[in-house]
C-alpha cells in the first residue's frame, strides 16, 4: 500500500554502545524493502523544492520516483547524470540544509531521507556491479587535474567523458583528498572511497600519486605538457589559535589527528606502523563536522571523556545534523559557550590542563551567527591529557607560493571567474581552494563546471589554430 | 610506484647506507632537500636525508641510523626489495652562494645531511671547514668523501677514541677563539641531534655569525597539512615541512623541537619491540 507522507523510515544504525569500539558505518543503510516504503512517502510536489535547493540541482525527484517503483537501476543512472560520487555525498552533504531541509514534510520532521536514498541506489550499483558505461571518444588534448579530493574527482570523471587525457596528481600515497585522510570510516567507509578512486582508473583517469605540485614538480612543467589545467588542491593546511601552549606534547591539529587515524591507521597500531597517543580526557576545539569527526574517533580509540569545546551553542553549530547526533548518542560532552585561553604543560612538555573563557553570545557577524563574546574574569581551568584543534583550515600555502602568478584573495582562495577561470590562459580552479572549508557537493560542482569550461576553451583554442 | 633498492652497505652497527631507484628525486634533489619514505601499505611515512644523487643511474642514496621499527625494517631490506613509496625532493634547498668561509658541522647521521651541502658550498667556490662528531671512531661516516673536498676537517668523538676527546661545540669554540677565524667566518651550518645544534647555536651567538640548523622533526605528509612539524621560529609558528628546514639557529626555540620529538617515544618502543617479537616467531 503506498502511503504519502507519513513518518519517516527509521534508519537502522549500529549501538552506540557497541559502534564506539570499532569504526564501521553507523548507519546500516536501508534495504530494498525499507528504501522502496520511503521512496514512497514522497509527495511529488510541482515545485521540485529539493532540486532547487541541491547546489548541482540533481534530479532528485524523478530518482524518487524510480525507486518507488524498485527500479533501481534506473535510479542509479539518473543520479550519475548529475552526481559522479552519490555514494559519497549521499552520507556527507548536509542534507537538512538543502534538498532534505526543502522538502515540505521536513516541517513536521519527516522530510524525505533523501540522502540516504541516494546512497542505497550507489551501493545498489556497487553491490550489483553495474556501473555507468559510455563511449569514449578519445582526444589528443592532455588535461592536468591537481588534487584528487571530490572537485578533481568530479572534474575528471567528465574530461574523460570528453575525450580528454587526463593525468590526476595527489601529493599523498592515496588518491581521494580529504574523502582519504579526513573523513572517518564510520561516516564514510574506505569501500566507498576506494570504489570511486577504482573508477577513476578504469576511465582512464593516469593518477600520478607522490606528486606535490609546486614542490617536486613545478607547476610550469605542467603548463608546458598539458593543453588545461585544473586546480583543485582544496584547503588542507591546518589553523592554529596562536595561544600559549600549542608546542606542548599532546596538542594536535585536527588534520594531525585525523591523518593519522584515517589514512595512516593509527587505530590499528601495532599491525600499521603509525602511533596516536590519545587517552584520558580530551578535548576537541570547534564542532563543525571536523570536530565531530576527531571526537568520535577519540572515542572509538578508548579516551575516556570527550569534550567538544564550543565558542557557540549548538544551535550555531556548522556540522550535519546527523553528525551532531551520532556523538551526543555515543557520549560526546558538548561544553557550549566556552574558548581556551592558553594551554598548560606538566613542566615535561606534556599538556596537564586548558584554561578557558566562558563567553557570550552577542550581535550576529558576518558569518550570520551571533558573534561570540569573552567575558573577562570567568576564566576557570579543566584537566586534559590530548587537545586537537578544529578550526577549519586554509588553502596550502606552498603551493602558492610556487604560483606566484597565480591571484588569490587575502585568505589565499584562488580568484576565479564565473566559468572557474583563473588569471592564467587555460588554467581553471575550483572546490575549496577557491572556497576555503565549504561542501564536497560545492567542490563537485564546481569540477563538473570546470571541465566543461575546460572543454569549450580547448575547442575554441583548436579552432582559432585552425584559422591561424 | 615501487622503489628498488639497488645496492645496501653497512656503515658501521646501526647506520645503514641504501641505494634506491628514485629517477624523479635523483633529477630534481639540491643539498639541503629530503624524502619522505613509506615501507610498505602498513607502514608510517618517515622524513630521510638524502646523501647524495646519480641522475644518470636515477637513484638516490639515503643514510640512516636504527632508532625504531620502521629504520630497522628498513635496514632488514637488500638489494633487489623495495620500497613502497618514496616522495620528494621535500623541503626548502639550502641557500647556497660564494659567502667566503663557511664552518659545516655535521654530528652523527646529520653528516650524511651536511655531505651535499659541503659539496654544494665548495663547487659555488666557498672554503669550507667542516666539523664532524660521533660517539665512538667506528661511528664516524662519510669522513674521507668530506676530508676531501673540505679546506680543513676537524673530527670529535664523545669517547676520544678519533680527533678532539668530546663534542663538535669545543672544537667549534676553539677555532673561533683562534687567530680571529671568527671574524673571517661568513656563515655556519649545523645538522645533527638538536641538543648538538642547540649547543652550537649557542657558541656561535656571541660573534653574531649567521648560523643555520636543519630540524629533523616528526613529520607525516611533508605538504604543510598535519602540522605536527609546527616549531617556534622568532615567536612565531613554522612549518619544518614546507618552511624549512633549514631555519636560523639563533631564533629557534630548541626546547620545544627536543620535547616534541619525544612525543611519541613510549609507543615507538612499544612498535619496535613487537616487530623484533614478530621477527623471531617467524
Amino acid at each position: 500500500m503506498i502511503k504519502l507522507g507519513g513518518t519517516r523510515v527509521p534508519m537502522r544504525e549500529q549501538d552506540p554502545r557497541e559502534r564506539i569500539k570499532n569504526f564501521k558505518s553507523v548507519p546500516l543503510g536501508y534495504n530494498e524493502e525499507e528504501v522502496i516504503q520511503e521512496a514512497q512517502r514522497c509527495i511529488q510536489c510541482k515545485g521540485l523544492p529539493c532540486e532547487t535547493e541541491c547546489p548541482i540541482n540533481m534530479k532528485i525527484l524523478e530518482m524518487i520516483r524510480e525507486i518507488a517503483n524498485g527500479n533501481f537501476k534506473k535510479a542509479f543512472f539518473l543520479v550519475k547524470e548529475d552526481n559522479p560520487i552519490p555514494a559519497i555525498t549521499g552520507r556527507v552533504c548536509p542534507q537538512e540544509s538543502q534538498c532534505e531541509g526543502a522538502c515540505p514534510l521536513s516541517k513536521r520532521g519527516h522530510g524525505i531521507n533523501i540522502g540516504k536514498l541516494e546512497a542505497f541506489v550507489a551501493d545498489w550499483a556497487r553491490k550489483n556491479k553495474i556501473k555507468e558505461e559510455f563511449h569514449i571518444k578519445e582526444k589528443e588534448e592532455k588535461v592536468a587535474v591537481i588534487g584528487s579530493g571530490p572537485a578533481g574527482i568530479s572534474c575528471a570523471v567528465d574530461l574523460r567523458k570528453f575525450g580528454f587525457q587526463v593525468t590526476m596528481f595527489e601529493a599523498l600515497h592515496k588518491a581521494g583528498g580529504v574523502l582519504q585522510y579526513g573523513i572517518p570510516a564510520f561516516r564514510l567507509p574506505t569501500e566507498v572511497v576506494d570504489y570511486e578512486i577504482q573508477y577513476l582508473n578504469d576511465i582512464g583517469v593516469d593518477i600520478k600519486l607522490n606528486f606535490f605540485v609546486g614542490q617536486n614538480i613545478k607547476f610550469d612543467e605542467l603548463r608546458r605538457e598539458f593543453d588545461s589545467i585544473f586546480i583543485a588542491t582544496g584547503a588542507g593546511a591546518p589553523m592554529f589559535m596562536n595561544i600559549p601552549g600549542e608546542n606542548l606534547k599532546g596538542v594536535y591539529s585536527a588534520n594531525e589527528f585525523l591523518i593519522r587515524v584515517n589514512l595512516m591507521k593509527a587505530y590499528k597500531f601495532l599491525e600499521y606502523d603509525t602511533p596516536i597517543i590519545c587517552s584520558g580526557t580530551i578535548g576537541i576545539i570547534g564542532a563543525g563536522n571536523v570536530a565531530m569527526d576527531a571526537a568520535r574517533c577519540a572515542l572509538r580509540l578508548g579516551v575516556e571523556r570527550v569534550y567538544v569545546l564550543y565558542r557557540r551553542t549548538k544551535k550555531e553549530s556548522p556540522a550535519r545534523a546527523e553528525e551532531i547526533q551520532h556523538a551526543l548518542e555515543e557520549g560526546i560532552i558538548l561544553k557550549e559557550l566556552v574558548a581556551p585561553k592558553r594551554l598548560i604543560g606538566d613542566g615535561d612538555g606534556w599538556l596537564k590542563e586548558t584554561e578557558l573563557y566562558e563567553m557570550e553570545l552577542g550581535e550576529p557577524d558576518k558569518s550570520g551567527r551571533p558573534r561570540p563574546i569573552k567575558i573577562e574574569g570567568s576564566e576557570f581551568k579543566i584537566k586534559v591529557n590530548t587537545i586537537v584543534e578544529a578550526l577549519g583550515s586554509m588553502p596550502n600555502r606552498l603551493f602558492l607560493s610556487r604560483t606566484p602568478e597565480l591571484e588569490v584573495n587575502k585568505w589565499g582562495q584562488i580568484n576565479v571567474d564565473l566559468n572557474l577561470r583563473t588569471n592564467i590562459e587555460g588554467v581553471y580552479a575550483g572546490g575549496d581552494a577557491i572556497r576555503g572549508n565549504a561542501t564536497v557537493i560545492l567542490a563537485l560542482g564546481d569540477g563538473r563546471k570546470a571541465a566543461e569550461s575546460i572543454r569549450n576553451y580547448i575547442r575554441n583554442k583548436s579552432r582559432r589554430n585552425l584559422v591561424l | 610506484m615501487i622503489h628498488k633498492i639497488v645496492s645496501k652497505k653497512k656503515l658501521n652497527h646501526d647506520t645503514y647506507k641504501i641505494e634506491i631507484k628514485a629517477a624523479h628525486v635523483a633529477e630534481r634533489f639540491r643539498a639541503g632537500q629530503f624524502v619522505i619514505i613509506r615501507i610498505h601499505d602498513k607502514g608510517e611515512r618517515i622524513p630521510l636525508t638524502v646523501s647524495s644523487t646519480d641522475s644518470k643511474k636515477g637513484t638516490i642514496t639515503l643514510i640512516f641510523q636504527v632508532v625504531g621499527k620502521t629504520t630497522f625494517e628498513l635496514s632488514t631490506l637488500n638489494a633487489g626489495d623495495s620500497i613502497l613509496n618514496c616522495v620528494g625532493p621535500l623541503g626548502n634547498p639550502t641557500e647556497i652562494k660564494l659567502f667566503g668561509r663557511v664552518i659545516c658541522i655535521g654530528g652523527g647521521t646529520g653528516i650524511a645531511c651536511i655531505y651535499p651541502i659541503v659539496k654544494a658550498l665548495v663547487e659555488a667556490g666557498n672554503k669550507v671547514i667542516s666539523i664532524l662528531g660521533a660517539r665512538t671512531d667506528r661511528m664516524l661516516i662519510l669522513e674521507s668523501e668530506i676530508k676531501e673536498i673540505s679546506s680543513k676537517t676537524y673530527i670529535s668523538t664523545d669517547d676520544g677514541s678519533k680527533g678532539h676527546h668530546g663534542f663538535v661545540t669545543d672544537v667549534l669554540k676553539i677555532i673561533l677563539k683562534e687567530n680571529h677565524t671568527a671574524k673571517t667566518i661568513n656563515r655556519i651550518l649545523v645538522i645533527g641531534p638538536p641538543q648538538m645544534m642547540k649547543a652550537a647555536a649557542e657558541v656561535t651567538r656571541p660573534y653574531q655569525i649567521k648560523t643555520i640548523a636543519s630540524l629533523n622533526t616528526i613529520m607525516i605528509d611533508g605538504t604543510g597539512m598535519c602540522g605536527c612539524c609546527r616549531t617556534y621560529v622568532n615567536g612565531e609558528m613554522k612549518l619544518a615541512c614546507i618552511d624549512g628546514p633549514e631555519f636560523d639557529a639563533h631564533k629557534v626555540d630548541f626546547d620545544s623541537v627536543i620535547s616534541r620529538l619525544s612525543m611519541f617515544r613510549q609507543k615507538e618502543v612499544l612498535a619496535y619491540k613487537d616487530f623484533k617479537k614478530r621477527m623471531r616467531l617467524k
